[in-house]
């Protein structure tokens, strides 16, 4: 907590959170301000922490999984992946080609509409009011196609071990077709909205610049890690799935600020249409679930398993003792540790930079909260 | 009428301004707000205000009886007499223009001498209510919010009267009715196209619209100044706003735009040219709401950098420019 030092008249402290229009959440921040300078910053954590990783102590495994969409509900598929990928890989399940093409695709699809979202919260945070309600359009479209194969539009437990729940059919196909077209002419427009706008260069450029030093001193991944230049990506480095098959890149800047990790968001969001669009092609025929036993145990020792998420790398880190309740899970998310460089960053800031410094993060609050 | 002919026919022509003014400030904040809604809508592909009356159009009076009717909370530490004075204070000022603003030939409270200096020195009033909001709320991002606004107006201020001040040279009055009577053959936003610019960026500032809202910042400071406001308190700030945005594109009309000089006469045109005056203001309205459903906000250094770096030493320039050729 910070300390106000009595002899410093100069500074007051101003209290962000937990209700606030642009911190997205219960995320609540002390600030410590000179003015409209930031001195010293604190974010505060908590409000919704809903001991997920106890919790996953005290069930079997399979009934834990229904917890992971909602750690982070705007790009929940991830987390799927992650936490069944993850038992595949303690017991050694096979998971057939046509299963593995199905959840890249639907995996990606929920990267867009999470980078989509971001997109326009992140406008408001700076804010440009119209811009959101275009990208809930396309969300939309998305949460639809889901809606119709998962059965849910947010918090979605699609994937099984061994498979997935139901196979895709034509229409899921042609409709993804027809919305990836749109989504490119809808680029166009972002592009002369809100990407050559002069107000919107100007509030970020130069603005939360990450060095690459410190983007590996807080070990941040995602976007904000790629922003600063390094090229790490779960999905090249660590390939999972059927990843290695598929051409895809992964897009960098080059000086770490604000500009550079909206940019690296927009340019991911053409390499996912890509990623979809040749795993479209490629979708083999055969069974959407292979073969799983009634009862899985986990076998004693530990394991992990990373996917990228839309906001950086998911990691879980599994302790078995030879029955169906873990013995301890960890959970890595990406949120927490990009939050946590915000004191660093924001000193000596303005507070509408912090805000677009904060929003240009990409946090989602109840991942960091679990 | 021997009730009548107890008061002097200056006193009664003053009552009746009033009520006209006050009714057409009222009437005129409803149909910005509906527009603005409806606007903002279409712009963001949704249909606005549907439900109340046929298209909504009632949505705005309702939204009125709501304000009216809601309960006037006033936090505890507050400074109560300047609480309850900052929304009225706010008020006031957005009223007291209309009293030289030329509608017509004939529409017109009043043609002061000094009609447009009369203006400018009502509307620096508005920017001691936000100081007043700010300052007794007790809230720190009200503070924040009154604070900007002082520094906002106050930069942008010049410019306005910079710019003012080069169409006043070249009308050689500062009448409202004569700076309209001066461009019956040409309007001055073809002679004076910069300061026309100027003026309409300034006045954007002056009244605090988006993208230079930094006073009432929404993803910044809540809400700014008006943080603690609740039902009337918030809704004479909101009814000052509109009054300042009318004002300020009246005043654009009339310096730059021909007043109510229409392309073609009417009928009774002393009377009738009105019509003309309300597209042009309406125009200029709606290309304001335009502006602020479209554009980011910008940062607070970067806005007092465009009014002392780039704004100022344009309209000096121009008026200088401006005072040699009409000089000479």
């Amino acid at each position: 907590m910070i300390q106000q030092d009595s002899t410093n008249r100069e500074s007051f402290l101003l209290n962000m959170g937990p209700q606030h229009p642009s911190t997205h959440g219960v995320l609540r921040v002390i600030l410590e301000m000179d003015g409209e300078y930031i001195v010293n910053l604190e974010p505060v954590l908590g409000y919704g922490h809903r001991m997920h990783e106890k919790m996953a102590e005290s069930r079997a495994w399979q009934s834990f999984y229904a917890n992971m969409p909602r750690m982070d509900y705007v790009g929940a598929l991830p987390f799927n992946h992650g936490y069944v990928g993850l038992i595949e890989r303690m017991t050694g399940i096979e998971v057939p080609k046509r299963a593995e093409y199905i959840r890249v695709i639907t995996s990606e699809l929920n990267r867009l509409s999470s980078h989509l979202l971001w997109v326009g919260a992140f406008l408001l945070d700076l804010g440009a009011f119209t811009p959101i309600l275009y990208t809930f359009d396309d969300r939309e479209h998305i949460l639809d196609i889901l809606e119709d194969i998962t059965g849910s539009r947010l918090t979605y437990s699609y994937y099984r071990v061994g498979g997935v729940y139901r196979d895709v059919d034509y229409k899921f196909i042609n409709k993804t077709r027809d919305f990836l077209i749109r989504l490119k002419e809808r680029f166009k427009i972002y592009k002369d909205l809100v990407t050559d706008n002069i107000i919107f260069i100007k509030r970020l450029k130069g603005v939360g610049i990450i060095s690459q030093d410190m983007a590996r001193r807080y070990g941040v991944t995602g976007a904000v890690l790629r922003g600063s230049g390094i090229k790490y990506d779960i999905r090249k480095n660590e390939p999972y799935s059927v990843y290695p098959e598929l051409d895809f890149e992964i897009p960098i800047g080059h000086s770490g600020d604000s500009f550079d990790r909206y940019i690296v968001k927009m340019q991911e969001m053409e390499q996912s249409i890509r990623i979809i669009d040749q795993a479209l092609d490629r979708l083999p025929d055969g069974p959407f679930k292979g073969k799983v036993p009634k009862k899985i145990s986990l076998p004693p020792g530990d394991y992990n398993f990373a996917v990228e998420t839309a906001r950086g790398e998911l990691s879980y880190y599994m302790v078995g003792d030879g029955s169906e309740i873990p013995y301890r899970l960890k959970i890595r998310v990406p949120s927490y540790s990009n939050l946590s460089l915000l004191p660093e960053l924001c000193q000596g800031m303005l507070l509408a930079d912090m805000v677009a410094t904060m929003g240009s993060l990409d946090l989602v609050i109840p991942e960091i909260d679990r | 009428m021997d009730f009548l002919s107890l008061f002097p026919p200056e006193f009664i022509r003053i009552i009746i301004s009033s009520i006209i003014i006050v009714t057409f400030i009222f009437v005129n904040a409803i149909i910005m707000v509906y527009l603005e809604r409806k606007i903002a809508g279409h712009i963001q592909r949704r249909p606005g205000p549907m439900e109340v009356g046929p298209h909504g159009i009632l949505q705005t009076i309702i939204d009125g009886i709501k304000l009216i009717t809601k309960q006037l909370i006033i936090p505890t530490d507050v400074n109560k007499p300047l609480f309850r004075l900052a929304p009225l204070l706010s008020f006031t000022p957005s009223i007291l223009p209309f009293i030289v603003i030329p509608f017509s030939k004939s529409f017109q409270a009043r043609d002061l001498d000094l009609g447009i200096v009369f203006i400018l020195a009502i509307s620096a009033i508005n920017v001691l209510a936000l100081l007043v909001a700010g300052w007794a709320s007790d809230n720190k991002y009200s503070l924040f919010g009154a604070m900007r606004a002082v520094s906002q107006n106050i930069a942008f201020e010049v410019p306005i009267l910079l710019s003012i001040l080069s169409v006043v040279l070249m009308t050689n009055t500062f009448s409202m009715q004569g700076i309209v009577a001066a461009q019956n053959k040409i309007w001055f936003v073809l002679l004076q196209p910069i300061a026309f610019i100027v003026y309409f960026i300034s006045g954007l500032a002056e009244t605090n619209r988006a993208p230079f809202d930094l006073p009432e910042a929404e993803s910044e400071l809540t809400a700014g100044f008006h943080t603690e406001y609740s039902g009337m308190g918030f809704g004479l700030f909101f009814l000052g706003e509109y009054g300042n945005m009318f004002i300020v594109s009246s005043i654009a009309t009339v310096l730059f735009l021909g007043g109510w000089h229409g392309p073609f006469p009417l009928p009774f045109g002393d009377f009738t040219n009105i019509i003309w005056f309300m597209i042009k203001v309406y125009a200029l309205l709606i290309l304001m709401v335009q502006i602020r459903w479209t554009y980011p906000r910008v940062r607070f250094d970067q806005l007092l950098n465009l009014a002392w770096k780039y704004l100022i030493p344009i309209s000096i320039v121009n008026l200088l420019i401006t005072a040699v050729i009409v000089k000479l």
